[in-house]
């Protein structure tokens, strides 16, 4: 099976969306779900992806991703036409979207992608929406159209104030975390610190939260252990048991200590990957 | 012994062959033939094969040393009843692809068998020869016969024949070994098959699990390819339970039956303090980075990293806790402990992998298992508290249980740990499948005369039913699968 590349946009910087011919996983997919792909058959790395949306008609997913190793960049560099070698999934368990009342939904970053088809399907069950959308930067905030379009209320925050509200996100949060009465249920996808730090603050108030988890994984259906989490003390496998997690329960910390287990030799790889642009000036 | 001198022995043996005048006490006289071998310094440093195979006269002359029993004892031996006797004995009248004939009435995969099977266990316990010598190591070695024949079909072109077109369509779940067998006895009854595999290369545990020194990926893939030749369709980065559910295949997607080959992937854990720190693996991560990713080559050729470890400790005395430690080593470990609470006579693992290990260097360290894992303010695995054990009452296994000695405590530093303490049935396809009967261990329950499931039109076979067990195991519940499957789409005709 091909998974042509259909349609590709940059967001940001160093963020990137692509439309692919998948229509075995655009068939069974559901929000909150993510694909382990990789780029061919030869020497490519598994990695996975949250699906950010699906067209069961068209037989395309959507990925959305930032660019910030070796992989992410060689995706980067395909353009319509081009193929992806192996596209697995949907795996992981679907977001469980019920009628919770108000939710606010916490997107940081590139975790605004995961968080959009949840913040949808959310929406359409009939809860009250409310999205506190946040990057460092004016540059790095992605999707702010959509999360405006099924938001009730939208807040946008970005760390150094070149857009919308210059704050970190846990501080929207916790001022509606006071609201009486508080939300019935938050959710938080991004950079692990954010979610860290945007659980602390819903624990504070007793706001049940859900986060969705991007661990290292290999083969993403249960059979290494490779993305492992403590949780309430217990290990759980992110792929098989997530993505999404009662974030209460999660050790972050240790978390964010494995998802950096390769960063010194992948930062030198990636490094060698950008230098590999003609080492005699040819392309100057 | 030089190949020359081989090949003087062969032709002295062959004359007394002929003139009928080798009796039992000669044939024990022969000498077993060794494998030739890489040097244990030399293949440390490597991914090639370990056994580099028997010559035509290594062969021959230790299929001589059959003793052509009556009765063939190694027959029974063998979990799929391969006639053992007869192939050995047209291995010795240099009759090989009369040999492989043999072999592939009951196994369709020799050169994998020849490699991996136990044999000491198996064909090689009951032979008489190693009895004689009290040593089924000192039997016939029926499994270098087996590989070596297998080995010599490897350029073979042969694709089975198909009967006519029957217009039924058969799932296949699973490209390892019975997923394998099970397509190849399907499509030759003349099914439309497809073959399922959630990787995006088959081959299941033969390829994700086993090394290239021990299985090179080569053999695995022309199994596959001659599946393909004979029309199977293979699809790959397909997960059932997940793509497609069993159901949905059954109902929706025209499947009229359906073999379910998934393994037991779901690696056990010790749970015991420490065991998600940064540098503690489960085999299966270990061994799939480094054999499927080829992390071995990261950097050079492959994107998947894999931890750079200089001492290593791998908790375990199975075929995969072995696989492990040799796949440390070479990818340049300077230490590797292989630590096991029982004693090396318990050791599941292959007496040949046991002896390559020690060979290469892997120090042993028995009666010991780890208690707590230490970390560094990194999160990273610095040192494992172990205690140490002795032999007390058999459990459930029959063997002898290990006990705790209190206060032994004692630290081995080390920046890595892999636990190869076994596997367990994935319950994906039991998750997604709630008419499935499973057993209170995670396998699917089956009819032991079909391999049928509790779902009409789906059979399984391999690790699923069985628990981790090996490769002939699976194909034979493969094979038997199979034709239950035939019967099953035959009789749906009427």
């Amino acid at each position: 099976m091909s998974h042509k590349i259909v349609s590709k946009k940059q967001l940001s910087e160093d963020v990137f969306t692509a439309e692919i011919e998948a229509p075995l996983v655009a068939r069974s997919r559901q929000p909150g779900q993510f694909v382990i792909i990789s780029l061919n058959n030869d020497y490519a790395e598994r990695i996975p992806l949250t699906i950010a949306g699906a067209d069961p008609q068209k037989g395309t997913i959507s990925l959305i991703w930032q660019r910030v190793g070796k992989t992410t960049a060689e995706l980067a560099q395909l353009q319509p036409g081009d193929e992806i070698a192996n596209v697995a999934g949907p795996l992981g368990n679907p977001t469980d979207i019920e009628l919770f009342g108000t939710v606010v939904c916490v997107g940081g970053g590139i975790g605004l992608a995961p968080l959009l088809p949840i913040a949808e399907a959310l929406k359409a069950r009939g809860n009250t929406l409310i999205s506190i959308v946040g990057a460092r930067n004016k540059e790095l905030l992605i999707l702010e159209e959509d999360f405006t379009r099924i938001s009730d209320e939208l807040i946008i925050t970005t760390d150094d104030g070149s857009y919308g509200r210059k704050a970190l996100v846990t501080e929207p949060l916790k001022e509606i975390c006071l609201r009486d009465p508080k939300p019935n249920q938050a959710f938080a996808i991004g950079p692990a610190i954010m979610m860290k730090f945007c659980c602390k603050v819903t624990k504070e108030f007793d706001v049940p939260t859900q986060v969705s988890l991007n661990t290292i994984m290999i083969d993403g259906t249960g059979m290494c252990g490779g993305c492992r989490i403590e949780y309430a003390g217990q290990p759980k496998f992110v792929c098989v048991d997530g993505p999404e997690f009662d974030g209460h329960k999660v050790n972050f910390d240790l978390m964010m200590k494995r998802l950096s287990a390769y960063q010194a030799m992948e930062k030198k790889e990636y490094e060698r990957f950008k230098d590999g642009k003609c080492k005699i000036g040819l392309d100057q | 012994m030089t190949e020359n001198e081989r090949q003087e022995l062969l032709k002295e043996l062959l004359a007394k062959q002929e003139a009928e005048e080798l009796k039992p006490t000669d044939r024990y006289a022969i000498p077993p033939q060794a494998m030739p071998e890489q040097d244990p310094v030399v293949r440390a440093g490597n991914v090639n094969e370990v056994a580099t195979g028997y010559t035509e006269a290594h062969a021959r002359i230790e299929a001589l040393r059959c003793l052509r029993c009556k009765n063939a004892p190694c027959v029974k031996g063998c979990p799929v009843q391969i006639r053992i006797r007869d192939f050995v004995v047209s291995i010795a009248e240099g009759k090989y692809k009369e040999a492989l004939a043999i072999i592939k009435e009951n196994s369709l995969l020799p050169a994998v068998c020849g490699r991996v099977c136990p044999q000491e266990n198996q064909c090689q316990l009951t032979c008489t020869v190693g009895r004689k010598f009290k040593d089924p190591t000192k039997a016939v070695s029926i499994g270098r016969l087996e590989r070596f024949v297998a080995d010599l079909d490897q350029e073979a072109e042969t694709i089975p024949q198909i009967a006519a077109e029957t217009g039924k369509k058969v799932a296949i779940v699973g490209s390892g070994p019975g997923g394998i067998v099970a397509a190849a006895d399907t499509r030759r009854a003349g099914h439309d098959v497809t073959l399922f595999e959630a990787f995006h290369k088959p081959g299941g545990v033969m390829v994700y699990g086993i090394p290239e020194f021990r299985l090179p990926k080569a053999i695995v893939q022309k199994e596959i390819d001659t599946l393909s030749k004979m029309g199977v369709k293979i699809v790959y980065n397909f997960i059932v339970g997940k793509t497609r559910t069993i159901q949905q295949l059954l109902n929706d997607d025209g499947f009229d039956a359906i073999y379910v080959g998934v393994g037991a992937g779901l690696p056990n854990f010790m749970r015991i303090e420490g065991e998600s720190l940064v540098g503690v693996y489960s085999a299966n991560e270990y061994l799939t980075r480094a054999n499927l990713m080829k992390a071995y080559s990261y950097g050079s050729g492959a994107d998947t990293p894999i931890a750079r470890s200089e001492i290593v400790a791998v908790i375990g005395g199975g075929n995969v806790a072995m696989d492990s430690a040799r796949t440390a080593l070479r990818l340049g470990a300077e230490k590797v402990y292989l630590i096991y609470r029982r004693t090396e006579k318990e050791m599941p693992a292959r007496i040949e992998e046991v002896h390559h290990a020690k060979e290469e260097g892997i120090e042993f360290r028995i009666l010991q298992s780890p208690k707590r894992i230490l970390g560094d303010e990194n999160s990273h695995v610095r040192a494992i508290e172990c205690l140490k054990f002795e032999l007390g009452e058999p459990d459930d296994s029959g063997r002898r249980r290990p006990v705790p000695i209190e206060g032994s405590e004692f630290i081995i530093e080390l920046d890595t740990v892999i636990m190869a303490i076994g596997n367990k049935p994935n319950p994906l396809i039991s998750q997604t499948t709630p008419e499935l009967e499973i057993s209170k261990w995670g396998t699917i329950v089956v009819d032991e005369e079909t391999m049928a499931t509790s779902i009409p039109g789906v059979y399984a076979g391999g690790d699923i039913v069985s628990g981790a067990a090996t490769v002939i195991l699976a194909m034979g519940q493969g094979r038997i699968a199979a034709e239950g499957i035939n019967q099953y789409l035959a009789n749906q005709k009427q």
